[in-house]
């Protein structure tokens, strides 16, 4: 009996908005292995001398420093709204016969992101 | 003056032609039918050659997951009227090879259901014998794997998976959330013997969570979840099995 | 048995996952517009050069630049497989675990060395 398959094409991520929206979630990945090269570069020259450092900072004023920062921005910050979003899938926590609910484990999780942040900033920026 | 609403239908005739192609029929409109309700006008009162399953017409039994408009959805639970534009088109569910019409060959999917060992298996010697009754369980235990027993083997998350779509040796979603099923009932010894289906390469790591077989899902079984935690399982099985290579997890 | 090695790969992908949801975006703000801006006042150079040439802040950005080298790896990995790449998986898997040590690599040495 022949039996017909559809052929799927490699373009399939195209034909739906949750599949799109899928791939973008993907290739974030690609600004985040980008930021982690800026920050080896930084951490070089923050290490190296003065005036190294100096015109790094110049140079992050810059109209592309700017644009580069604005759009890995905007994928890395998807990425880390997609990765908390799903930790309550990941983590089932039962209290008893209740499930703990999605909105409470997502809701402890922006809330650390929040503090991590502020740490950050304190950390780096002083006081 | 009654409105009309058109069906865009996949036809497949194997011993006519050799490609598939579209027959659109026109149907009644009415407020309450579904897009069974639209089919099975067709079959009863334009054209009796189109084949297609189903049967409890209600939600439970599984049988009518097609796509409609590109989305795999229970045909009982479809309405004619969420369709403003009046027209919808019927595919035969995604990810499976085509009989005829709608109809798809299950074959690969009962193979996997029977493949991850869905019954309570119980470790060596620990069989309850029958004078001694049942396994007993508190509703606290129910709770935990409660979720995964609500499939009723639709296929519609199998259709919406794209990483099914591309290779059809992925175990699956409902597969592996019916291996959760038993996995995490209290009253089961057998993940281990799961594990060699389960935690391969065409198991849980496959799965890239796409999350769309959660989003499809007519039972909010949430596969989705139940691979995302077995991956979470394994890897502490594997890690554990490094550690002490002769003990094995439940 | 074929059960696979894929847990040690995934751990390595959702470690630098978290790691850089919750550490980049902030990250970004600093380098992007409150370094270069002075929005924070003056941020000496000082402080910034004494920071990362201590050893226990070095240990810190060695995970926090490591581990997101290989999320990334795991994710294009796949990424690349299911757009159509399939057949040569198996360079694929070599060019982006690869690169991801290399990182790991880069790192240990600029680290090592400042």
């Amino acid at each position: 009996m022949t039996t017909y398959r559809k052929p799927v094409s490699n373009t399939w991520w195209l034909e739906s908005k949750p599949y799109f929206f899928f791939v973008i979630r993907e290739f974030t990945s690609l600004f985040v292995a980008g930021y982690c090269l800026f920050l080896l570069v930084f951490i070089a020259k923050a290490g190296d001398s003065q005036e190294a450092y100096a015109t790094l900072i110049l140079s992050l004023k810059s109209p592309i420093s700017m644009v580069l920062h604005l759009i890995s921005f905007t994928f890395i910050l998807y990425h880390a709204i997609t990765w908390f979003n799903l930790t309550p899938k990941i983590m089932v926590l039962h209290l008893g016969e209740e499930r703990i609910p999605n909105a409470l484990i997502a809701g402890a999780v922006y809330l650390s992101w929040g503090v991590v942040s502020l740490i950050i900033s304190w950390l780096i920026l002083g006081g | 003056m009654s409105e009309s609403f058109e069906l865009e239908i996949f036809r497949y005739c194997p011993e006519q032609d050799t490609e598939p192609f579209f027959k659109s029929y026109e149907v009644p409109f009415r407020e309450d039918w579904v897009v069974l309700d639209a089919i099975n006008y067709i079959k009863d009162e334009i054209d009796g050659t189109l084949s297609y399953r189903w049967s409890c017409r209600m939600g439970v039994c599984g049988s009518c997951g097609m796509m409609v408009n590109g989305e795999p959805k229970l045909t009982c639970s479809a309405f004619l009227k969420d369709y403003p534009s009046r027209k919808i088109r019927v595919e035969p569910l995604q990810g499976f090879p085509v009989e005829r019409d709608l109809i798809f060959e299950m074959d690969d999917f009962m193979n996997k259901l029977t493949e991850v060992k869905p019954y309570l298996l119980r470790k060596e010697g620990e069989e309850k014998p029958l004078e001694e009754g049942e396994y007993l369980q508190s509703p606290a235990e129910l709770a935990h794997y409660k979720q995964y027993t609500l499939c009723i083997n639709c296929m519609l998350c199998y259709a919406a998976c794209p990483i099914y779509a591309l290779d059809s040796s992925f175990v699956g979603p409902a597969a592996i959330a019916l291996a959760q099923r038993y996995n995490l009932d209290s009253r089961d010894q057998g993940r281990n013997q799961r594990q060699e289906v389960i935690a391969s390469h065409e198991g849980i790591w496959e799965c890239t969570f796409v999350g769309e077989c959660s989003v499809v899902c007519p039972k909010d079984v949430d596969p989705a979840a139940a691979i995302q935690r077995a991956k979470v399982s394994s890897t502490l099985d594997w890690f554990k099995e490094m550690m002490i290579p002769r003990s094995k997890g439940k | 048995m074929s059960k696979s090695n894929e847990p040690v790969l995934w751990l390595l992908f959702s470690a630098g996952g978290m790691i850089s949801a919750m550490v980049f975006p902030m990250l970004l703000i600093i380098t992007g517009v409150i370094l270069p801006f002075e929005l924070a006042g003056e941020v000496t150079f000082e402080r910034i050069h004494n920071a990362v040439k201590n050893p226990v802040v070095k240990l810190v950005l060695f995970f926090v630049i490591a581990l997101p080298f290989f999320h990334w790896a795991h994710r294009f990995r796949f990424t690349l497989i299911d757009i159509g790449l399939k057949p040569i998986s198996f360079l694929i898997s070599l060019l982006c675990y690869g690169g991801a040590i290399t990182g790991t690599i880069v790192a240990a040495f600029i680290l090592w060395r400042i």
